[in-house]
């Protein structure tokens, strides 16, 4: 009984108070909607969804702020680790979900798709997404993410009505049980050395840890035998795993079927939150536990990163479905983030600089991915997933708020100055020249410049005079009837277009940290 | 914050808020929309010309403004403006540009005026900044500001092909931009100066070395970048087809104003930073600038069109400041920003003129004119006058800018080479200049031109019209018989920041360039 009160007391549930209170109002609004008769009843779910986040958010940031958890401490017996990484990724995931859900909330209505269990299963996402990113112990990252996981298979599928969304639910669930038994068998390997190091050949860490599965016995294991190929074998394949997650090639086949096929917030959640958590516990892995093998690590990356950024770019420029297109620029953008956990790699310690401009970019990604999916949202396109470039045409002239929302939003994904996508990316630059990483550098480069064919496309269908319209041409249906009237969304993506160029002109303090 | 630096300021902000008002659509009616922008257009235009008249040669930089918590401090990024010798006559030079591309603008009569002018005071305020600012970062972001409406502005109110055109601008123009930043970029990390500027930067290089490898490197992507920019002469296939396609206020404010922001960068960075890098590369320079010259020239000559002559003419005479940068003396230097003011004018005023000539006749092509002139004397004598600036004819800026350069290129005998092939130039620019002027205003008029006006008459210049093309010749006019208005601050700071310069390169023989001789005896006067 006494150890077992010893043990007991490192868990500090106070310290996750954001995830279980973001798990209670889960399930809130899933009573809410058990008890509603009426539609109305259930669009109140959505509603107190959207409030509750909202509140949890802002709580979450006075929490942080006022308190300034900024030192780093650990629970649960090392199983996680809190700091202010840490509460920089809740943060962003709040953020995220909270604008998955507003934007969920339009688009249910319109679809006429079930409310409750969406905003339920988002939540419970985010929280599953939450704990990932502090999770010091593979067990606990393999279940949070399985919890990611497993709402998100729903979520692809959620318009039941519609085959793609079908096929894409489909198809993320066969490629997620993939880089799951990847994942799995990756730390099985590195398990399996780590409780009987003699039985493998490999050298007995100095210090012992108890549980071979923290994340700081697995440093000690790494750092002692680095050229043993079993470890090798399964460090390469939880990265295969996460691989898969961020969209990073040679992993990145299903990205633009599903991304085309999930309904349109989910398209948004998952090329935000997902990618970011992808590269989050990434990013805690290669400088944690991985870190004795950042040489053989390297040059694996580099030619990830490298692949991403040509494949996405180049693959991207054929596309004519603008859900697919939007995919594959975001295998590329996962192509840039790669080459700053590199940079990140090559210059630990030195505060952290590539860490925070990976945060930094990624927040931009965020407030560019939710205008132009926002966007999206709104335009009344006959089926979710086909959204062609030439629904567009003219927006700027017939819906001007939407058009610059989408002008801005697009610029700052292109990393057009003087947007906040294009602080990031030279923000990244400076990162990468500082890690001497050359050749990165101009792959980044070319990627950038042949992106702008896409980019551009479909900024120039937004503003400039469409194509002429032939006399048997099918009668066009009126994509943006009644744009103006969507609540809340206009001031919400006014808002992100107001900070996306406000980031690009002034960062402040937060420039203190780069 | 005295007047001066309000003024400053204000010829950033009060366009760059011209464009916020008439975007939001502020002014309702067609009347107010014009007020308010003769005053976002004049007020630049009057600014700069006070600040170029109160600017003290002596001075580093006079006008200084300086917030530092702009966010990228710890990069050493701070919004710094301020005007020294080299970046005062350009500024005045954007103003005045601006200006009368505004007037033009104002009364072109362009579909969706409101957009059309919200768009060209973003570029306007961009272009501003870009000359006034001291810091590299925002000189590179005040760019950008200018570049991206002239997409936009192509794309929707350019002529033929106007769709591909902007596309093709556009990545063009971003491949040059980063590489250019990633040249900035380097500069920045690998001399890790306080400050992101050149004093700072220049400071610092005497303490840390750079190796030459990397001093080279550098050198060559800013060369690179800033080349695609400016239309170097492989890469300038952008800048005719674009030119002659983009409406008029842009293609002067383009042509004009922002191309000269490569050879800028040139000039205040990258040569004097890295001057052993210089050397270097200064035969590629040399090289290149001689095909501007040659090659651009001949198909120059080839043009039907009066306004594809003028873009391809614009991009030939880059050739000439690219040669005055690639002797690294302080005389070719100062000439070379002699004569990007002088170039700036003048073929902004050509664009201004076409777009006049094309109102009276309905087209570009040559053939179908002739015998203009007298119907409109006026016009006329206003292109002739352009002409003759364009070609280099004594009496006009451009004169001085060219005859500096050729007068570097004859302190050196190795260089005789390139002033012989260069002199050829103002050969074949007489040529296509004359030639145009003959064909379109004198002779007798062409078979479609008598058929065009038959039902119209054909009226000399309107007040509107008068009005920027005067505002743009008489500063040409004054640089040509008074040189010394300009080349007394341009010649004390090259000749400061290139004094060093000099005598590092004589003492110091990097491995990677072969021996050279570089001697400039005459050094630190720029007219004679």
């Amino acid at each position: 009984m006494e150890s077992y009160l010893n043990f007991a007391k490192d868990n500090l549930w106070g310290e996750i108070w954001p995830e279980l209170t973001l798990c209670l109002g889960a399930l809130i609004v899933l009573a809410i909607d058990l008890f509603a008769n009426s539609s109305n009843g259930k669009k109140r779910a959505g509603q107190f969804a959207i409030l509750f986040q909202t509140i949890l958010f802002v709580f979450h940031l006075l929490d942080y702020l006022l308190l300034r958890h900024t030192f780093d401490r650990e629970s649960f017996s090392g199983m996680l680790k809190h700091g202010i990484h840490q509460d920089i990724t809740r943060s962003f995931f709040l953020l995220s979900s909270l604008l998955v859900s507003v934007l969920a909330q339009f688009f249910l209505h319109t679809r006429k798709l079930r409310i409750g269990e969406f905003h339920h299963l988002t939540m419970v996402a985010t929280a599953g997404l939450m704990i990932l990113c502090q999770s010091q112990h593979f067990i606990v990252l393999f279940v949070a993410l399985e919890t990611v996981a497993i709402c998100f298979y729903p979520l692809v599928a959620f318009d039941r009505e519609s085959p793609k969304s079908l096929e894409a639910g489909m198809k993320y669930l066969i490629f997620g049980a993939l880089s799951s038994a990847l994942l799995l068998l990756g730390i099985v390997l590195i398990y399996g050395v780590g409780v009987n190091p003699e039985a493998w050949g490999a050298t007995v860490p100095n210090t012992s840890y108890a549980d071979a599965f923290s994340f700081h016995a697995v440093y000690q294991l790494i750092t002692e035998n680095s050229d043993h190929s079993l470890i090798r074998t399964g460090v390469v394949l939880i990265l295969a795993g996460i691989a898969f997650k961020v969209g990073a090639a040679p992993f990145q086949i299903w990205v633009p079927d599903v991304y085309h096929g999930a309904p349109m917030p989910i398209t948004a959640f998952l090329a935000v939150s997902s990618k970011a958590a992808g590269f989050f516990v990434l990013l805690t892995l290669v400088n944690g536990p991985f870190s004795g093998l950042s040489e053989f690590l390297l040059p694996l990356l580099g030619f990830i990163a490298t692949f991403t950024i040509f494949f996405g770019n180049l693959a991207a420029c054929t596309q004519k479905n603008l859900k697919r297109m939007l995919g594959l620029s975001g295998v590329a953008h996962a192509g840039y983030l790669m080459v700053a956990v590199m940079a990140s790699m090559i210059l630990p310690g030195s505060s952290d600089r590539a860490v925070w401009i990976l945060f930094f970019y990624l927040f931009t990604y965020l407030l560019a991915s939710f205008a132009v999916f926002g966007v999206m949202t709104i335009a009344k396109v006959q089926n979710d997933s086909e959204h062609e470039f030439t629904d567009y045409e003219e927006l700027l002239r017939k819906v001007p708020w939407a058009g610059l929302t989408l002008i801005i939003g697009i610029g700052s994904l292109a990393g057009i100055p003087p947007l906040a996508g294009f602080i990031g990316k030279l923000l990244l630059f400076s990162v990468a020249l500082e890690a001497k990483l050359y050749l990165s550098i101009l792959a980044m480069v070319v990627g950038v410049v042949i992106s702008i064919y896409y980019y551009f496309g479909w900024i120039r269908e937004i503003c400039f005079h469409p194509r002429p319209v032939f006399e048997d041409d099918d009668p066009k249906h009126d994509v943006w009837k009644d744009a103006d009237r969507v609540g809340f969304i206009k001031p919400l993506l006014l808002s992100l277009l107001f900070a996306s160029i406000l980031l690009g002109i002034w960062q402040g303090p937060l420039g203190d940290a780069f | 914050m005295n007047l001066n630096t309000i003024l400053l300021l204000g010829s950033i902000i009060v366009p760059a808020v011209g464009s916020l008002l008439f975007f939001g659509g502020f002014p309702k009616e067609d009347s107010s929309i014009k007020k308010l922008s003769y005053f976002v257009f004049g007020f630049p235009f009057i600014a700069s010309i006070l600040l170029f008249l109160n600017f003290d040669p002596t001075q580093e930089y006079c006008f200084e403004i300086l917030y530092s918590r702009m966010g990228l401090q710890e990069l050493g990024i701070t919004f710094h403006l301020g005007l020294n010798g080299v970046s005062s006559p350009l500024f005045a030079m954007a103003g005045i540009i601006g200006f009368a591309a505004g007037i033009s603008a104002i009364h072109s009569g362009a579909e969706r005026l409101r957009l059309y002018l919200a768009l060209l005071s973003i570029m306007l305020s961009g272009l501003m900044g870009l000359f006034a600012s001291v810091d590299l970062f925002f000189y590179y972001l005040f760019h950008e500001f200018a570049l991206i409406p002239t997409f936009i502005m192509v794309g929707l109110w350019g002529g033929r092909d106007r769709r591909g055109i902007a596309l093709e601008m556009t990545i063009y123009l971003t491949l040059g931009a980063l590489i250019s930043l990633s040249g900035l970029v380097a500069l920045n990390v690998m001399i890790d100066a306080p400050k992101f500027d050149f004093p700072h930067l220049s400071d610092a290089l005497t303490q840390v070395s750079l190796s030459d490898r990397s001093a080279y490197n550098i050198f060559g992507l800013l060369l690179f970048g800033f080349g695609i920019l400016v239309a170097l002469f492989p890469f300038h296939t952008w800048a005719t087809r674009g030119y002659d396609a983009a409406p008029t206020s842009v293609s002067m404010l383009h042509a004009g104003v922002l191309k000269k922001f490569g050879l800028y960068g040139l000039i205040q960075i990258a040569v004097p930073l890295l001057p052993q890098a210089a050397e270097c590369w200064s035969p590629w320079i040399m090289w290149l600038a001689l095909g501007n010259i040659l090659i651009v020239g001949f198909v120059a000559m080839a043009q039907t069109s009066f306004k594809a002559m003028i873009s391809y003419g614009s991009v030939m005479h880059m050739g000439y400041c690219f040669l005055g940068i690639g002797v690294c003396s302080t005389i070719g230097v100062g000439s070379a920003v002699m004569l990007m003011c002088a170039h700036g004018l003048s073929v902004a005023l050509m664009f201004l003129l076409a777009s006049y000539v094309r109102r009276r006749t309905n087209t570009f092509e040559m053939e179908e004119m002739g015998g203009l002139a007298a119907k409109t004397p006026l016009l006329a004598c206003f292109c002739l006058a352009a002409t003759l600036a364009t070609i280099g004819l004594p009496g006009f800026g451009n004169f001085w800018g060219e005859f500096g350069v050729f007068l570097s290129l004859g302190e050196n005998k190795e260089h005789f080479t390139f002033l012989i092939l260069a002199a050829l130039g103002i050969i074949i620019s007489a040529v296509f200049g004359l030639r145009a002027m003959a064909k379109i205003f004198f002779g007798s008029e062409s078979q479609e031109f008598q058929k065009s006006t038959t039902y119209s008459s054909v009226s000399d210049l309107c007040k509107s019209e008068i009005l920027p093309a005067t505002s743009i010749l008489v500063p040409l006019f004054l640089i040509g018989i008074w040189p010394l208005t300009i080349s007394h601050r341009i010649d004390l700071e090259i000749g400061q920041r290139y004094a060093e310069f000099q005598s590092q390169s004589s003492s110091f023989k990097p491995s990677c360039c072969p021996d050279s001789e570089e001697s400039t005896e005459e050094g630190n006067t720029l007219l004679p």
